[in-house]
């Protein structure tokens, strides 16, 4: 059955639409970068479901013993670690670079006195049309 | 499987809260909703086992980037314009949509153990790094020892945004060394330091916030945890110092010429814990030639000292980022019109529609 097997997968592809979707159909810059994070955060739980063992636990070691004889249990089932990883920088770099778009999103405000898409190409058209007369 | 309902539920209410957000013009309304979003899918990385991405997620989607969305809407427009339906951007994302769909297929079943994913490098991790790390915590090993390399370009990846947020936001009073001027008594909305109970809330909160930054940080080898989460949480204290008694309290603890300093310091440690590695005899990175009778320990050393450059840097840049745009003049507004909702002010709580004295009456 699919449905059972992959249903995770689906509902995380419909999120990745969902942010996907405001970021192309917004015109708003602030918009589109919040489009842009439930991409994101859609893309990392993608990559997490892919990580998830069935009844595997966190990849922390289970210990057994005392001290500084204590050995980790092997025979439990743990999780994958690497795509979880790959994901908590991903998501710490995600937040840097937002704050960059963020900062630019300001800068454009400022110059053009808008956050919106079409106003900013219009002013723009209107400023070459202006220079090539 | 028992886990199985509650990971639908949150499943629906993320896709109900993403698509609110797509819809909802105000964006003051839509940035708090989107900090909701980080916060269910931090729950659904805990249910999917992923600890240390969850604990990364709660602090930053939650903490962080809602406190930059709404810094940002104060300095833009807190509305959005109407923008009109376009078939051709629902037809773009429904075919992509479909191709995902249909690519789903190929993919092994959720949870399948025999799944490519998990013959890689991941068995060899599980299965050895505590004969060669000697860490309970397996993230923690192979974020900052197996894939260290990975570690060092992303933490240079956060401290060149950083760079760039100053680069484009910093304003030439501040780069001068000139005092900003005080917004006038009368044109100001009541800062948050004039609620009493915010204030102690927050005072008695702050010294908890630090010190589960530190465990954070000193206990990534043994549970979920490490610089990076540890870095954002510290982060987060400062930002709420800075929310309660205004920004510039928090420079009087720390001065921005000091976190500029932490934020290159960080990488400098890494690296350098790295190049350290070479000089004893290893390779890059590699930490076991510190102490070559014992690997384990020069591993712990390693991890430790890199962790804490992850942890400054990391701190100092959110830090930087939350002062940067604070500081920023908000620009000449037009006028609004009456009853419009006022843009939030991150320094002083947004105009509620309670008290609104008339002048000239009292």
């Amino acid at each position: 059955m699919t449905l059972a097997t992959h249903w995770h997968y689906w509902v995380v592809i419909a999120l990745m639409m969902t942010g996907l979707h405001i970021v192309i159909a917004r015109r708003n810059y602030v918009k589109k970068l919040m489009g842009l994070s439930i991409f994101q955060v859609s893309v990392i739980m993608l990559y997490v479901t892919m990580g998830k063992v069935a009844g595997g636990t966190a990849p922390v070691y289970v210990m057994e013993g005392e001290g500084h004889d204590a050995v980790p249990n092997l025979d439990v089932v743990y999780s994958n670690p690497v795509p979880h990883v790959l994901m908590l920088t991903a998501i710490v770099v995600g937040i840097a670079t937002m704050a960059l778009g963020l900062a630019l999103v300001v800068r454009i405000k400022e110059s053009y006195g808008t956050v919106e898409d079409d106003v900013v190409i219009e002013k723009d058209r209107a400023e070459e049309e202006s220079l090539e007369s | 499987m028992t886990e199985l309902p509650l990971e639908a539920v949150l499943f629906v209410f993320l896709l109900v809260v993403g698509i609110v957000v797509g819809r909802l013009r105000n964006l003051f309304g839509a940035a708090m909703l989107t900090g909701i979003f980080s916060f269910l899918s931090a729950g659904l990385f805990t249910l999917l086992t992923a600890v240390d991405v969850a604990f990364t997620e709660a602090a930053v989607g939650a903490g962080i980037s809602t406190v930059l969305f709404l810094a940002t809407l104060a300095l833009t427009d807190d509305t959005e314009r109407e923008s009109e339906r376009s078939w051709l951007a629902i037809g773009v994302v429904s075919l992509t949509g479909l191709a995902l769909f249909f690519g789903t297929f190929d993919m092994p079943a959720f949870g399948d153990p025999d799944a490519p994913i998990h013959h890689g490098v991941g068995r060899h991790y599980l299965m050895h790094s505590w004969d060669e790390i000697g860490l309970p915590n397996v993230v923690t090993s192979v974020l900052a020892s197996y894939r260290g390399y990975d570690t060092f370009g992303e933490l240079a990846v956060v401290f060149t945004a950083g760079i760039g947020v100053l680069l484009l936001l910093r304003s030439k009073a501040a780069v001068m060394g000139a005092k900003a001027k005080p917004i006038p008594v009368r044109s100001r909305a009541p800062y948050v330091r004039e609620m009493p109970i915010v204030r102690a809330v927050a005072k008695v909160m702050l010294p908890f916030i630090l010190l589960f930054a530190l465990y954070v940080q000193a206990h990534g080898d043994f549970g979920p945890g490490g610089g990076f989460q540890a870095g954002v949480v510290f982060a987060a204290a400062f930002i709420l110092y800075g929310l309660v008694w205004g920004p510039r309290a928090v420079q009087g603890i720390a001065p921005e010429r000091m976190l500029e300093g932490g934020m290159a310091f960080g990488v400098l440690l890494y690296g350098g814990v790295g190049v350290a590695a070479l000089f004893a005899g290893g390779t890059f990175l590699d930490y076991s030639a510190f102490t070559p009778e014992h690997p384990s320990h020069g591993q712990h050393w390693g991890i430790f000292l890199v962790e804490l450059g992850v942890g400054i840097t990391v701190s100092a840049v959110m830090v930087v980022i939350y002062f940067v745009f604070t500081a920023r003049p908000r620009p000449r507004l037009p006028k609004r019109k009456k009853g419009a909702l006022a843009p939030p002010r991150l320094t002083a709580v947004p105009e509620l529609p309670v008290e609104t004295p008339k002048e000239g009456s009292s």
